[in-house]
Order: C-alpha cells, then sequence, then structure tokens
C-alpha cells in the first residue's frame, strides 16, 4: 500500500489520536472509580478531579472531527495521493482502518453513523452548500434534462434493479432469503438514487464540463424526492404485507410523489423569500447576518422534514432561491463568513461522513454475506444506470440544443455514485419487517464502496482516456460578458419576433419580473443598484489591474510612483501583460513594507509645508494625500463584540484602488484617443507654475470638455455624501457613485493636479470649489478657522484658480475638504473592489475554497465594506497642522 | 413573393437555402403574415406591433439587423427599408442550432456567421471596425435596462471592455500606439475559446408545437 506510505507523518499523527481516543474511556474508568467513589469518602476539598464521564460525549465528537480533519491535511501532504485516488475513497478506507483499530482495542463498534445525526446534522450543510453556490442560470437551463433524469432515471433504476434482483432469488440462485417481492424493491429503490454528497466530492476532482457536471449534480439532488417517496411507500407496503397493498395505495403512492416533491420545493421557497426578506434589515446588526443564513435554511430542511416531504429539496430550492437576494443583502464581511462557515461546514461533514461510512464497516454484526446477491446488485445497478442513460438521452437529445453525446453518456452513467443516503436509509429499516436487514446492509455498503472507491478513482482516467470536454478555468472578460447580455437580450427578441415561447423567452420575462417585483420587495435599496454582473466583472478586473499595477511599480524596485508628488516620473505601467504571477505575493509585501518608509517622508514633507505656502505646496499635499499611507500604529485596536474595526490595511487598499484607476484610466485615454494627455497636462502645469499664467488657450486635450457638467454633479454628490452621519441613508447613493467615479477619475484629474489651469475649466471650477470649500466647513466639527469660501463664491472671477485660494486660505480647512472627499473615493473603492471579490467568488461556484489560490482577492473579499466607515479618517492626519 | 410562398416548390427552394425544414418554414411564414398584417413585406414600425420587444434594451438594434443589408448579404453596407419574407428567413437562420451532422470546418464557418452577425450589430456605420464610440453606444443600451446604472457607467464599461480588447487584440502596446477599434478578426480571437453553442441559437419550434403557442 504505497497510499499508507505516502501519508506518512499524518498517519502517525491519526495514529496517536487514535489510541488516546481508544485509551481514555479506559484510563477514566480508571481513575474515575477511585475518584468518583473517594468523593464521598475524603472530607477535603479535592482540587483537581478527572471527569470523564461529564464531557465525555462532546468530547468524542470533537475528537472525531479533529481526526477527520487532521487526516484530511494528511492526504493533501502529498499532492500525488490525492491527484489520484479520490479524498471520499481515503477517507472511507481511513475510516475502515481506524474502525479496526477501535475495534480491535474494543470489540465493540461504538461509533457508527446513524441516520439521526446523518439526516439532521451532516446532510443539511452539503445540501445547502450546493444550493447556495448553485449556477442557478446553467441549473435552470438544464432543468428538464435534470428533472428527466432524477424523476424517471430514478423510478427505473429502482424498478429494475428490485425487479431483476427479485427474479434471480425466484430462479433460486441466492439460495434461501426470506424476502418478498417487496422487500427487493424497496432495497431497489434506495439503492437506485444517486448520491449528492459522492458525486459532489468525486466530479468536484475531474472537473468535467459544466454541463456534464449540473446534469449529474443535479439529477443526485433532485432524486431525493423519488427516492423518499419509493422507499417510505415500499417501507408501508412492507409493512402491511405484500397481499393487503390495493391498487389505492398505489395511486396515493403516485399523488404522494408529487406533494413530497412539489412540497418540499415550495417549502424551501418560502424560507428563501424569508430569508431573503429578513437579510433585508440586518443593516445594523451585521455581526449575527450570516447566522440568519444557517438558521432559516436549516429551518426549511427540518420544516419540510416535519411535514414529511422532501427535505434535501427544500433546503435545496432554499439556497438557490435566496443566493442572489441575500448575497446583495449582506454586507462583504458576511457574505465572506457565509461562504466560509458554508464551505466549513459542508466540507467538515462530508469528511465525516465518508470516514464514518469506513468505521461503520467494521462490525461483524451487521455483516451478512451472499455472493450471488451482492454481486448481481453491483451488476444491476450498474447495467440498469447505463441503460436508463442511453435511452433518456436519446429522448432528451430530441430536444436539446446542446446534444449529449456518447462520451458523456459513458460519464454520466460511470458517474452514478451511491452514497451515504443510501446507506443512512437502509440503517433506517426495521429488521422486524425486513428480515434480510442484514443482508441489504452488507450489500449496500459494498455498493457504496465499490462505486465511491473503484469508479471514483477510475473515472479520473475514463475521463481523460475519453477526452471528455473539460471546465476550462477562464478568467471572466468583459468582453465576453458584455456580447453574453447582447446575445440574451437578442435571442429572447427573436423569440418574440418569431413568435415561440422558449427559454430565452422565459428567462427574459422571468428576469423582468424579477427586476420589477422580487428585487424590489427583498433587496436593499442600495443593493438594487450595484447588482448587476456586468459591473461586477467590470470591478473585479478593475481591481486586479489595480493589484497587478501595484505590483508592477514594486517589482521595478520602487514605490515612487506611488509617492512621487509629480506625475513626471510615474511608472509606466503596461495593463496589457496579464497578471504577473507575483501579485499575490508583493501586495502584502508592499503594505507591510510601505510603512516606515512612507512615514518618514511624510513627516518631511509635512515641515516642508509649514514654511512655504503657494500652489505648488498644494499640490504637494494633495498629491501627499493620496498617496499618502498611513502607519499602522497609529491605528488603536478596540474591542467590541458587535462591531468589526475597520483595519488599516483597507484604507490603504483603497487608495490603491482608487489612484490606479485613475491611472489606468488616464493611460488608456490617452492611448485611445491618442492624445498624450498626461504629458501634456504636466507640462502646462509647469509652465503655469512657473510664470502664473492663468489663461492658457490650450485645454488639456480632449478630455475636460467633454462633460464638465458631469464633473460638476459628481463633486456635488461627493460632498453630499461626505458626512456619513449627517447621511445615515448615503449607503445608497455611495453605490451608484462608486460606478461614477472610475468615469470621472480621469476628469477629475484633469481638473485636479494641473489646478484648474485650462481656460475650459475656469467656469467649472469657479462654480463647484467653493461650495466644496464651503460645505467641507459647514460639515466640519472643527470650529477654528473661518470659513474662507463665501467671499470666493460670491466673486467668480477670481475663483477661477480655486485652488490657490484654498492653498493660501487654511490649509487644514482645504485639507479637510480634499480628505473627505478622498475617503468618499475610498469607500467608493471599496465598494467596487468588494463586488469584485463576490463575483470572484461566485464564478468560483462549486469549488471549496481553496485559498492559496487567490490570497490576494480573498483578502480584499474580506474587507468592510463602506457603512462602519470611521468619518473623517484622513482629516485626522490633518489636525496638528 | 410572399404571396405565393404556398406553392411547395418556392419552400424547396427556401428549404435549400435556409436550412430550416418546411414546417418551420410554414410556422415562421405565418408569423410574418402576422408581423406584417399579410404584406409580403415588412417594415420597420411592424416590429412595434411585437409587445414582448418592448422591454428590450437593444430593441432598436436588433430590430435594425433585421434590415441591414449585411446580414442579408445585400450589399457592403446600407438599410433595406423593407425586407421580404426570405429575408426575414435569411436573418432567423443565423439562430438556427448548430447541426449534428456538420463537420468541424462547418461549424467554424456557421460560427463565424453568427459572430459576423453580432459584430454587424456592434458596428454600426459598417466600416468594419467597432470603434469606442459604438462601442459605448451598444453598451449604454445593453444596460439601459437597469435604471440604476447611470450613462457614466456604462461608459466606462465600455472604455474598458475596449482596453480588454485591445490587450487580447494587440497584445503589449507602445505608450503612443493608438487602438482604433475592434475589426472582424479581433472580434473573432476575443471570442477564441469561447462556447456559443448555448448563446446564438434558438431551437425553432415544429408546427405541432407552435400551435400551442398561439
Amino acid at each position: 500500500m504505497s497510499r499508507r506510505g505516502a501519508l506518512g507523518p499524518g498517519w502517525g499523527l491519526l495514529l496517536a489520536l487514535l489510541l488516546a481516543l481508544g485509551e481514555l474511556p479506559q484510563v477514566a474508568g480508571v481513575e474515575e472509580e477511585p475518584g468518583g467513589g473517594g468523593h464521598q469518602d475524603s472530607e477535603g476539598f479535592q482540587v483537581v478531579t478527572f471527569k470523564w464521564d461529564h464531557v465525555q460525549d462532546p468530547y468524542i465528537i470533537a475528537l472525531w472531527i479533529l481526526v477527520a480533519s487532521v487526516a484530511k491535511i494528511g492526504f493533501h501532504l502529498s499532492h500525488k495521493v490525492t491527484s489520484v485516488v479520490p479524498e471520499s475513497a481515503l477517507l472511507i478506507v481511513v475510516g475502515l482502518v481506524l474502525g479496526g483499530i477501535v475495534w480491535a482495542a474494543e470489540h465493540i463498534a461504538s461509533f457508527t453513523l446513524t441516520p439521526t445525526v446523518f439526516f439532521f446534522y451532516l446532510l443539511p450543510p452539503i445540501v445547502l452548500d450546493a444550493g447556495y453556490f448553485m449556477p442557478n442560470r446553467l441549473f435552470f437551463g438544464n432543468l428538464g434534462t435534470i428533472l428527466l433524469y432524477a424523476v424517471i432515471g430514478t423510478v427505473w433504476n429502482a424498478a429494475t434493479t428490485g425487479l431483476s434482483l427479485y427474479g434471480v432469488f425466484l430462479s433460486g440462485l441466492m439460495g434461501e432469503l426470506k424476502t418478498g417481492l417487496l422487500d427487493f424493491l424497496l432495497f431497489g429503490s434506495l439503492i437506485a438514487a444517486v448520491d449528492p454528497v459522492a458525486v459532489l466530492a468525486v466530479f468536484e476532482e475531474v472537473h468535467v464540463n459544466e454541463v456534464l457536471f449540473i446534469i449529474v449534480f443535479g439529477e443526485s439532488l433532485l432524486n431525493d424526492a423519488v427516492t423518499v417517496v419509493l422507499y417510505t411507500v415500499f417501507e408501508s407496503f412492507v409493512t402491511l404485507g405484500g397481499d393487503k397493498v390495493t391498487g389505492v395505495d398505489c395511486v396515493k403512492g403516485i399523488v404522494s410523489f408529487f406533494v413530497v416533491s412539489l412540497g418540499g420545493t415550495l417549502v424551501g421557497v418560502v424560507f428563501a423569500f424569508l430569508l431573503s426578506l429578513v437579510t433585508r434589515f440586518t443593516k445594523h446588526v451585521r455581526i449575527i447576518e450570516p447566522g440568519f443564513v444557517f438558521v432559516i435554511s436549516y429551518l426549511s430542511y427540518l420544516t419540510s422534514e416535519m411535514l414529511s416531504l422532501s427535505a434535501i429539496l427544500a433546503i435545496t430550492f432554499c439556497g438557490i432561491c435566496c443566493q442572489k437576494y441575500v448575497k446583495a443583502n449582506i454586507s462583504e464581511q458576511s457574505a465572506t463568513t457565509v461562504r466560509y462557515t458554508m464551505k466549513m461546514l459542508a466540507s467538515g461533514a462530508e469528511t465525516i461522513i465518508f470516514m464514518f461510512l469506513g468505521i461503520s464497516a467494521v462490525n461483524p454484526e451487521i455483516w451478512e454475506w451472499n455472493t450471488a446477491f451482492v454481486l448481481l446488485t453491483l451488476v444491476f445497478i450498474s447495467v440498469y444506470r447505463a441503460i436508463g442513460v442511453v435511452l433518456q438521452t436519446w429522448i432528451l437529445n430530441r430536444y436539446r440544443m446542446v446534444q449529449l453525446e456518447i462520451i458523456d453518456q459513458v460519464v454520466m452513467s460511470y458517474g452514478g455514485l451511491r452514497g451515504a443516503v443510501a446507506f443512512a436509509l437502509v440503517v433506517l429499516l426495521d429488521e422486524e419487517k425486513v428480515k434480510e436487514k442484514n443482508l441489504f446492509v452488507s450489500t449496500t455498503i459494498i455498493v457504496i464502496y465499490f462505486t465511491v472507491i473503484f469508479q471514483g478513482l477510475t473515472i479520473k482516467p475514463l475521463v481523460q482516456w475519453l477526452k471528455v470536454k473539460r471546465s476550462e478555468h477562464r478568467e471572466p472578460k468583459l468582453n465576453e460578458k458584455l456580447h453574453g447580455r447582447a446575445f440574451d437580450h437578442i435571442l429572447s427578441a427573436i423569440e418574440d419576433i418569431s413568435g415561440q415561447i422558449g427559454h430565452n423567452y422565459l428567462r427574459d420575462k422571468w428576469s423582468n419580473f424579477d427586476r420589477k417585483f422580487l428585487s424590489k420587495i427583498l433587496m436593499r435599496r442600495s443593493a438594487q443598484k450595484s447588482r448587476d454582473r456586468i459591473l461586477n466583472v467590470f470591478h473585479e478586473l478593475n481591481l486586479k489591474d489595480a493589484i497587478s499595477y501595484v505590483a508592477e511599480g514594486e517589482r521595478r524596485g520602487s514605490l515612487a510612483f506611488i509617492r512621487s508628488p509629480s506625475t513626471d516620473n510615474m511608472v509606466n505601467v503596461d495593463f496589457s501583460t496579464p497578471r504577473p504571477s507575483t501579485v499575490e505575493a508583493s501586495v502584502s509585501y508592499l503594505l507591510r513594507e510601505n510603512v516606515s518608509a512612507v512615514c518618514l517622508d511624510m513627516q518631511s514633507l509635512e515641515q516642508r509645508r509649514r514654511s512655504i505656502r503657494d500652489t505648488e505646496d498644494m499640490v504637494t499635499h494633495h498629491t501627499l494625500q493620496q498617496y499618502l499611507y498611513k502607519p499602522r500604529q497609529e491605528y488603536k485596536h478596540l474591542y467590541s463584540r458587535h462591531e468589526l474595526t475597520q483595519d488599516e490595511d483597507e484604507k490603504q487598499d483603497k487608495e490603491i484602488f482608487h489612484r490606479t484607476m485613475r491611472k489606468r484610466l488616464e493611460s488608456f485615454k490617452s492611448t485611445k484617443l491618442g492624445i498624450n494627455q498626461n504629458k501634456k497636462a504636466v507640462k502646462l502645469y509647469k509652465r503655469e507654475r512657473a510664470q502664473k499664467r492663468r489663461n492658457s488657450s490650450i485645454p488639456n486635450g480632449k478630455l475636460p470638455m467633454e462633460s464638465p457638467i458631469h464633473n460638476f454633479t459628481i463633486k456635488e454628490k461627493d460632498l453630499e455624501l461626505s458626512d456619513p452621519e449627517e447621511n445615515p441613508n448615503y449607503d445608497a447613493e455611495e453605490m451608484s457613485g462608486g460606478i461614477e467615479f472610475l468615469a470621472n477619475v480621469t476628469r477629475d484629474t484633469a481638473t485636479d493636479s494641473p489646478s484648474g489651469d485650462t481656460g475650459s475649466d475656469v467656469p467649472l471650477t469657479g462654480r463647484t470649489s467653493p461650495r466644496e470649500v464651503l460645505q467641507a466647513t459647514e460639515k466640519s466639527p472643527r470650529p477654528l478657522a473661518p470659513p474662507p469660501a463665501p467671499p470666493t463664491a460670491q466673486n467668480p472671477a477670481p475663483a477661477a484658480l480655486p485652488d490657490l485660494e484654498l492653498g493660501a486660505g487654511p490649509t487644514s480647512e482645504a485639507g479637510s475638504a480634499s480628505g473627505t472627499w478622498l475617503e468618499r473615493r475610498g469607500l467608493q473603492g471599496a465598494h467596487a473592489r468588494s463586488a469584485a471579490a463576490r463575483r470572484v467568488h461566485s464564478r468560483r461556484s462549486f469549488q471549496r475554497p481553496r485559498a492559496r489560490r487567490r490570497p490576494a482577492l480573498l483578502k480584499l473579499a474580506s474587507l468592510q465594506p463602506s457603512c462602519h466607515e470611521p468619518p473623517h479618517g484622513l482629516e485626522q492626519e490633518e489636525t496638528p497642522l | 413573393m410572399g404571396a405565393a410562398q404556398s406553392t411547395s416548390e418556392e419552400v424547396r427552394e427556401l428549404v435549400g437555402k435556409t436550412g430550416f425544414s418546411s414546417d418551420q418554414i410554414e410556422q415562421l411564414h405565418r408569423r410574418f403574415k402576422q408581423l406584417s398584417g399579410d404584406q409580403p413585406t415588412i417594415r420597420k414600425e411592424h416590429f412595434n406591433n411585437v409587445p414582448d420587444l418592448e422591454l428590450n434594451p437593444i430593441r432598436s438594434k436588433i430590430v435594425r439587423a433585421f434590415f441591414d443589408n449585411r446580414n442579408l448579404r445585400k450589399g457592403p453596407s446600407g438599410l433595406a427599408d423593407e425586407i421580404n419574407f426570405e429575408d426575414f428567413l435569411t436573418i432567423m437562420a443565423y439562430f438556427q442550432p448548430i447541426d449534428v451532422t456538420m463537420d468541424e470546418e462547418q461549424v467554424q464557418l456557421c460560427r463565424k456567421e453568427k459572430l459576423r452577425f453580432l459584430f454587424h450589430m456592434y458596428d454600426s456605420d459598417s466600416d468594419g471596425r467597432i470603434t469606442l464610440e459604438e462601442y459605448r453606444n451598444v453598451v449604454e443600451e445593453l444596460l439601459s435596462g437597469n435604471p440604476h446604472i447611470e450613462k457614466e457607467s456604462a461608459r466606462s464599461i465600455a472604455d474598458g471592455a475596449m482596453m480588454e480588447a485591445a490587450s487580447v487584440c494587440v497584445g503589449q502596446m507602445e505608450p503612443d500606439q493608438v487602438y482604433e477599434g475592434i475589426t472582424f478578426d479581433d472580434f473573432l480571437k476575443i471570442w477564441q475559446g469561447i462556447d456559443i453553442e448555448t448563446k446564438m441559437h434558438i431551437r425553432f419550434l415544429n408546427m405541432e408545437t407552435m400551435a400551442l403557442c398561439h
């Protein structure tokens, strides 16, 4: 077993843990006796007592979880092993070994996977995870196919397997069994269903193309209703006894299928609605926000279980339906929390399930061997699955646009893994009624082992050998998204024109309905604005560029381009190169690195500024503000249970983002429009500085002329928002601003850095800036320094160069004005980034988190959203002046 | 031509030209008649009668595409005033799903045709290039369905997309290099590796199922 060898370190740990686990009760027993008995005897107070019984149950549970998790670490120590053997198979083997050791030590099988634990605690997280991260469009696009496989396919599997086994039984090949037709059908129904846990575990590692994946996976989720109904129907029939089953009961069974499946779905949808609605109002209790997601979806599971509906369907649809609204409503941190908690729970539950599947098998009491029965079951489920798939695909292909080819069918047949659901169901059987329960249990275990281990092991080579279309990991492209959107609209239009009701028609109608009604009820107003996938992709791309921009600068050896007050020596980063691989490492490096260096810089410049007060200084000041990194030490850590304090990093990230966007757009525009606007601007600025020339007739390229109006309105908006305390509702406006700012950066720069030195800018700045100052002054909490603005406002002509005015006036005021403004932009940046992060996630729909792949982005995803932004964050720097 | 449509010969001719089945053609013809109000040709106004189209943000672009000479294979530019049934089918044929029997080359050709349709929709001045202005225009319309997205953001998205296109097509650009617009070759490059199987296809229904929709 080379596998075991490779496990090396993990193995040793496991063994140690396990021994400890096995020993504990005994040790405890030994100690407890004198301890417990002696308690009454001894009169003195015992300083230390050993109370194993007291903690036994939770302790053992915790230890098992630990063992399972450590085992997982063990697997991943060797990449070779995990790339060949699926984790689920490894876990089963580990479980077998552990179970063997425990059994050898105690000769009892104390740990088994009980149906209660499985159905109440282990299964829901996995299914919820599946639903919540379900790629909805893909799922609903293939819903017809999925339903056919899930319903007809499962019934077919159950019926054929059961009947064939019964047929063989009648021929006498299995020898004497105390069973009847109904028992075989019951067994068939529980062994027929493809298991979501097993399928997910194996297919996740195989990376087949998404259509194939969604079909197999969707089938495994949705067949639950069928399984539940078949199982309960046949169980009650068995209880009744074969001869008493009437036609009415059969009809009832069929009716109950619809009730169970539709009812379960309905429960899920209702709870999803509830959940979305609740998260709409959790703005002030951010910290417990993620809890709602779990509690309410779990309630949907329990409710439908209570009503004996399909619980899996309920929680699946709860996840599917709520995801859009919940993701939009909850804050970015909460979204990250939900994401990670969900993945953690699901992954943990899965680990435990497979391990316990292994452990449960080590129990001689349940084993009852019947070679013919076991082998034939294996043969039948494989063969009938294949036949069923081929038949159904043949029907489906007449209606499907994307044909399912032979290769796909092979993978689908082969991917019909059975798992813990079957096991839990078979364990649930009543030995009184089903006489051959043990045989069924043994056979189920063998079937599970065979499908999970053997098929799981071979499916990857099979997929490679058959050259099944694999899913490719593409970076999302803005163009692709836009074109995709265009296609959506075109297709629905063509369907409208040709008068057909097709997928696109329905989707179009649904999205209209959603936008008009559902989103309005279920989404925060602010979220309604920012939820657009195209925007998300856009932000994500911007974010990546921002990161790579900084990384690139850093790679070139200095951060000069960030700090330098002049735009002259700005490093010209080429964005067309795809993100450098150094990105992730260097961003964190950057954040750590820059602290001290910039701090020094800041002080020296501050001193300098005290001495000179002129326009140039104003510019320096401005640049400093923009490019400044606050040393981390200044940040005070406060403990609060209800609020997460904002990290310094965030602000810096925001600034990087903000700055980069500006540069990026600048460089783009200059390239795009064929104007080297930047250089010109700088040159102009220099000349202006030397000569104090005011009315240069040459504007900065074309840009400032484009839309002065916009510039004006933006500034207005920014200022309105400049004090979060006065604007509790600013969240809403700010969202849209986050997008706007991107568009306007270039123009802002055009007016900012050359300090309104161009003719065309005169009226514009003359109009806005005084107000800016005025408002900033009004809102400034500090009473000192009389507002210099009113005279300027009344006097438009000299106000032509407001920056000069500002520079000459009290600098602290100017600082606060631009400070808040900047901060606001920072906020917007943060929002944009969080949207991006959200995007990142939803794209990686079904992957369990693999943090190592994108530390940078995940880190960003964990950032605070705008709402707890401390007001006047940057302003505080200015106070000593 | 529309009036004489019922003759089987012409239907057969159309089947050969467009690849629709005769059932589908008959069905589409009925629809055509319905749209045109029993006229042999359709004019732009007729599309206003389709109520579901009203909510479509790029309605005007799509309708325009029906009259675009390039799509109708009638000329390098310009718009037709009215289209007859055959033209109507020509446009509809762009959306036919890829036939299973097609070989790789035909599939590629088919794909190219479909993309060309989209390209023509973007390239409104028929100069073979999607300029920034044109792109912005389309994006603005695309996003106009969402009332919360301002024109400004649509523009910046278009800018971003254009920049992305430039980086895909030209690669590293010199600082002073100017990217003038997306040519069709560039357009194909952007689409490289992206499946359009599900994106540009419509399953045209046969008669029986269509009857239900009326």
